[in-house]
């Protein structure tokens, strides 16, 4: 029999991809509604308390990072790690069980959350029992990917694998050192048998919960689409990538440098100053690898640039390299004391993550996925490509909508707090700077929307390209090693 | 280090080696990756070398020089570190060449404020409550203080919420005098009542209605007879008539201003659960902005006059009265 490589699993998280990223952006589009219509969910009833805004505020977070973010990444680097060690998977046993273990940490969040049960760890509120099961499931997901690049056929590593590999060995320490936590259970209760809480007090639970937030958006949302991205550009673009050598550097010093820029979380807190500088510090340096990452894909498409003019799903790929770049210079900008005394707290951090979870993130997984489902299912392309133009259009128009207006208000927020009168007095109370956000909340809306309904429209177009073709699994590997 | 506590936090001589030590690792192999690859840029014309493994088919890497502009930017990016970790702490305990700490800067920033502004609170201070109330500019100011430290809870129109009490009626919880809405900011106050009093739901039915007959209020009478007994339990605290005892913080239950709602259905609840409000002391703002917010609260129109001042003692014949008791 002829060697092939296990297309199964890929198919199955891409579908799921677009499926929970419909799911976490209607939450999404749920909540920003609820901001300018606070009673909006009271209609319903019974059913009302689950839909409330604190509950399914981590909803949304954990679908659109963890389901719609970490499916995309299961079957970007699943693919890639086969077809660039030019090897079946380790296994597939444990590809399946990675899959279908996902799926039920997804479920169980999805069920939970809604009904109050969390941790209140900020991207990290599943209760202890999940915590378990993500970190088995993680295990089995680091020795299917290691394992592959192990046996691998071919002599260099290539460079996407460095990336999967650095995310899935990071997220594993960040994952179950902020999960120590103390089941309330051993305490002989078992009426409340799910809750715990966290091993660490004070200013060392904030510390560690930031530690890992910004390393859940360092390694999870940046190095691992990073690795998405050594893939896709050159594979669509058609086009070698730019340096090697700027690839050795920017991913040591990004992995070294992230792992210290949590504290600029806490700025103008307790934390003792040292500890919030060398948050400052690195924050600043993090610009540099971010850069070069950006740099490598975009100038990846030198000798191709005209390509951009026809071929959407590089559009979508290169403008998830620039929002990439915009953010990563954002976030440092807004690490540094003096901007962060205006910009923490308001609405600016919103528009700051969703132009790196819009602008970069998704968009880099809706390009990789159009390239890649195809692919899974015996065809050379899309069903339609005016569609896929059409949808990178949508989600365009509706980040920039989105980020402008959270900038515009998290800018106004930040001014109204700090305005004083000549006798020292506050000139606005809080709650007029809530009423002046009435008007962002409504366009972000509006982005919001038209970004979800991109989703839909991709939705459609798998569908049809789904059924139009046949599921793949006979694709051989070449035996010839290419040195 | 507090005595007794487990963990280090983080300042033991260890602590501060060691993270001075990783700090100043990660720096130099930023620096050392990053002058480890750095060659000469291409000639005029000259194509980037392209590297030989190639993978899935076609994925091949060109060896371009790092981008000039990118690698100056990351070493200005560390020179810019060092300083800053120079300057400010960040190494361990150095606690940094020009010595700040955000206590420090705190407490110059609140002393440079409060000499700035202190004189302009300050003078009313000195002229009592109700003068001040008459004051336009002082009722100006008192209202930005009112806006920013009470809204929250009594609202932007200060005619409160469930459970936090309107301060625009006559009907106060712990007196309207001058000193008394004074006291009530500046120590803050809290009015609890126990729950399960009037025995189970049904015996909480019965005093409910009770306690809107005493109102004369619409009720059930027979409900009421049966309760009037069980509110023996209640009187200690709000009196045979209902009138409450304004001086301990008892509210009357006879009137209209219900702090957690006057319908059958939120006199139970009460009765059954108990209630629990606090309103937290104000002192910390000083005297001076109390004093203000006293006078804009107490002018909002609920304000009692203060009691008579008792007769100067020097009118009473002191040979006509015996000294009073020893208290």
């Amino acid at each position: 029999m002829e060697a092939t490589y296990n297309y199964k699993v890929v198919r199955q998280f891409a579908i799921m991809t677009v499926v929970w990223g419909i799911v976490g952006m209607l939450v999404g589009v749920i909540l920003s509604a609820q901001l300018i219509w606070p009673a909006l969910t009271e209609a319903l009833g019974p059913l009302a308390p689950y839909l409330s805004y604190g509950r399914i505020r981590p909803l949304h977070t954990n679908a659109v990072i963890f389901a719609f973010g970490g499916c995309a990444l299961f079957a970007t680097s699943l693919y890639i790690v086969q077809r660039t060690c030019q090897t079946r998977l380790l296994s597939d046993g444990l590809a399946s069980f990675v899959f279908w273990g996902w799926q039920l940490v997804i479920l169980l969040a999805a069920v939970s959350l809604p009904l109050g049960v969390t941790s209140g760890k900020e991207y990290a509120e599943l209760e202890w029992p999940i915590d378990l099961l993500i970190a088995v499931v993680w295990v089995a997901y680091a020795i299917l990917f290691l394992g592959t690049v192990v046996i691998r056929k071919t002599q260099h590593i290539y460079v996407a694998n460095w990336f999967f590999g650095a995310f899935i060995i990071t997220i594993a320490v960040l994952h179950i050192v902020n999960s120590a936590q103390l089941p309330w259970i051993l305490g002989g209760d078992a009426t409340s048998w799910w809750k715990s809480y966290s091993a660490y007090a004070g200013v060392h639970d904030a510390m560690v919960q930031w530690w890992y937030g910004h390393n859940a958006v360092g390694f999870f949302l940046t190095t691992a689409f990073l690795g998405m991205m050594y893939y896709f550009v050159p594979k669509q673009a058609g086009r070698p990538i730019f340096s090697y050598r700027l690839s050795i550097v920017h991913f040591w010093s990004l992995n070294f440098i992230y792992m210290w820029a949590g504290p600029h979380h806490l700025l103008y807190t307790a934390l003792p100053d040292w500890a919030q500088s060398l948050g400052v510090v690195f924050s600043l340096m993090l610009i540099a690898p971010s850069w070069g990452g950006m740099m490598n894909g975009i100038m990846t498409l030198s000798g191709a640039w005209h390509k951009l003019r026809t071929d959407p799903i590089l559009k979508f790929l290169i403008t998830a390299l620039s929002f990439y770049g915009m953010s990563t210079f954002e976030g440092p900008m807004m690490s540094v004391k003096t901007v962060n005394a205006l910009s923490h707290y308001t609405e600016w951090t919103i528009g700051h993550v969703h132009s790196g979870a819009l602008g970069w993130v998704a968009m880099i997984s809706i390009g990789s996925l159009y390239y890649l489902i195809p692919r899974l299912f015996g065809r050379e392309e899309m069903w339609s490509t005016r569609l896929i133009n059409v949808h990178f259009w949508w989600s365009t128009i509706g980040v920039v909508l989105y980020i402008a207006a959270l900038w515009i208000a998290g800018v106004a927020q930040g001014l109204m707090w700090r305005a004083t009168n000549a006798d020292g007095t506050l000139t606005y109370s809080f709650a007029q700077s809530v009423n002046a956000m009435y008007p962002f909340y409504t366009i972000r809306l509006i982005g919001g929307t038209m970004f979800f309904a991109g989703m839909l429209l991709m939705a459609y177009n798998v569908w049809k390209t789904v059924a139009a073709g046949k599921a793949v699994n006979d694709a051989r590997i070449p035996q010839a090693v290419a040195a | 280090m507090i005595a007794g506590y487990a963990v280090p936090d983080f300042i033991s001589d260890f602590w501060h080696y060691y993270i001075a030590a990783l700090t100043i690792l990660g720096i130099l192999f930023s620096l050392w990756i990053l002058y480890s690859q750095t060659t000469e840029k291409l000639a005029p014309g000259q194509q980037a070398e392209v590297l030989h493994p190639t993978w899935d088919g076609d994925l091949q890497e060109l060896n371009n020089p790092l981008p000039r502009w990118w690698m100056w930017l990351f070493y200005a990016l560390v020179a810019f570190g060092i300083i800053y970790l120079v300057l400010y702490p960040g190494m361990g305990k150095f606690a940094g060449v020009w010595n700040w700490s955000s206590a420090d800067a705190y407490k110059q920033e609140k002393e440079r404020v409060d000499a700035e502004f202190n004189k302009v609170f300050q003078p009313f201070l000195g002229q009592d409550i109700m003068s001040v109330a008459a004051d336009p500019k002082a009722q100006e100011m008192g209202k930005r203080l009112y806006l920013t430290y009470c809204s929250q809870c009594h609202g932007s129109d200060a005619q409160g919420a469930r459970g936090f009490p309107n301060l625009t009626d006559a009907q106060w919880l712990f007196g309207g005098t001058p000193d008394e809405v004074k006291a009530s900011i500046a120590d803050g106050r809290v009015g609890e009542m126990p729950g399960g009093l009037a025995g189970d739901e049904q015996g909480a039915k019965e005093v409910a209605h009770y306690v809107l007959a005493l109102g004369g209020k619409p009720h059930d009478a027979a409900l009421a007879a049966v309760g009037k007994e069980k509110y023996a339990a209640c009187a200690g605290c709000h009196g045979e008539d209902g009138k409450g005892n304004n001086a301990a913080g008892f509210p009357n239950i006879v009137d209209d201003a219900w702090q957690y709602g006057g319908s059958e259905a939120a006199i139970i609840e009460s009765i059954v659960k108990g209630r629990k409000g606090g309103m937290p002391a104000q002192a910390h703002l000083g005297e001076a902005k109390v004093h203000l917010l006293a006078a804009y609260v107490w002018g909002l129109g609920g304000g009692a006059k203060p009691a008579p001042v008792a007769p100067p003692a020097e009118t009473v014949p002191t040979e006509a009265a015996p000294a009073p008791a020893n208290q």
